[in-house]
């Protein structure tokens, strides 16, 4: 077995990284691999609330580093996933306490146990970014489809490619039908061709994230949720399935049988 | 029945305002300072050939993760040329 290194980033802070990281790990696991994911940002911790695995934390990534615990030791395991475990950032110092090449050595050691480790980076370009992408096999970038979003992944975009690290897929996140009917919201097409990268996922907007990250149990679990739909469909991509795009029109079938009666479809 | 004024709505503009934004950001290249070159490059370019200033057109252009600096210059004085 050897882990595939995915991190997940953005440019911009709020647009979901932590949310796909906790789905995509927990959909992986769900299908049976091996997955551990790293929360990279230190000082801002969140991916053991999303988890719901907060009161469980002993050690941490930097404790790990500064050789207080063993890897294995700060390892959490999920209540659901036994194959699904989460290494909590550290939340009282700051990100200068790891460096790329922690993060190189803590993913190697993990490799040959693991089908995916999934990073989640910290907003911005600086440190903690530097840090996430240090050792990853595989680069994605969420967005929304929003002018400042879209500016700023682009920004990402160019710094990976400066970097070497090869082209990033995009998962373009909390994605409106409806206003994008109305024309009142990029398309997913529309980022596409500003940001001149691949698309791995579109997930629209979902009440049920929010619920789901209310309880510590992420959207993916939930077999009603479109958006879970959608970051399980990501999930399979990742795996190297080919699974088509979901159709989003279909979300708003009301507005589709109106559309159909009055003769407009 | 909502195409009479979905023509252009406010995606559009952000679109068109995101395209404009990347180009800049990624070359790292000012409006003023595409402005300098503009005007560096008419001047290079008067010196050998009759060119209309009003007529030139200089931008950067968009092609999937690359840019391109795309200038149409159309050249005066052809048809004094024949008949002189």
């Amino acid at each position: 077995m050897t882990a595939q290194v995915i991190t997940v980033t953005s440019g911009k802070g709020g647009v979901g990284k932590t949310t796909a990281v906790a789905n995509l790990a927990t959909a992986l696991a769900a299908d049976g691999r091996k997955v551990v994911c790293i929360d990279g940002d230190i000082g801002l911790r969140n991916l053991d609330v999303i988890l719901g695995l907060e009161n469980r934390i002993v050690y941490d990534i930097v404790d790990v580093i500064e050789g207080r615990c063993k890897l294995k030791q700060a390892m959490i395991r999920d209540k659901h996933y036994p194959d699904l475990y989460l290494i909590p950032a550290a939340q009282t110092r700051d990100k200068n306490a790891v460096s790329p090449s922690d993060m190189i050595r803590i993913c190697k050691e993990l490799r040959p146990d693991y089908d995916f480790v999934i990073i989640d980076s910290p907003a911005g370009i600086e440190r903690g970014f530097r840090n996430s992408i240090a050792a990853a096999d595989r680069v994605l970038i969420v967005t929304n489809p929003e002018v400042s979003a879209v500016r700023d992944a682009d920004r990402v975009v160019g710094i990976l490619e400066a970097e070497e690290k090869g082209t990033p897929s995009l998962i373009l996140n909390r994605l409106n039908p409806a206003l994008v009917r109305n024309n009142d919201m990029l398309s997913a097409e529309d980022v596409l061709d500003l940001l001149g990268i691949q698309l791995i996922g579109v997930v629209p907007e979902d009440e049920a994230v929010i619920i789901g990250s209310n309880r510590g149990s992420p959207v993916v679990t939930d077999p009603r949720s479109r958006a879970g739909q959608a970051f399980r469909n990501i999930a399979k991509r990742l795996q190297g399935q080919d699974v088509p795009f979901m159709d989003l029109e279909q979300q708003n079938a009301i507005w589709s049988a109106l559309q159909r009666l009055t003769g407009r479809k | 029945m909502f195409n009479f004024f979905s023509k252009k709505r406010s995606a559009g503009n952000a679109k068109d305002r995101l395209q404009l934004v990347l180009v800049h950001d990624r070359t790292d290249l000012t409006p003023a300072q595409l402005e300098n070159l503009k005007n560096d490059l008419l001047k290079a370019i008067s010196n050998y050939i009759d060119i209309d200033p009003e007529a030139v057109q200089i931008g950067l252009e968009r092609d999937g993760r690359s840019q391109r600096l795309v200038a149409d210059i159309p050249l005066r004085g052809a048809s004094r040329h024949r008949t002189g």
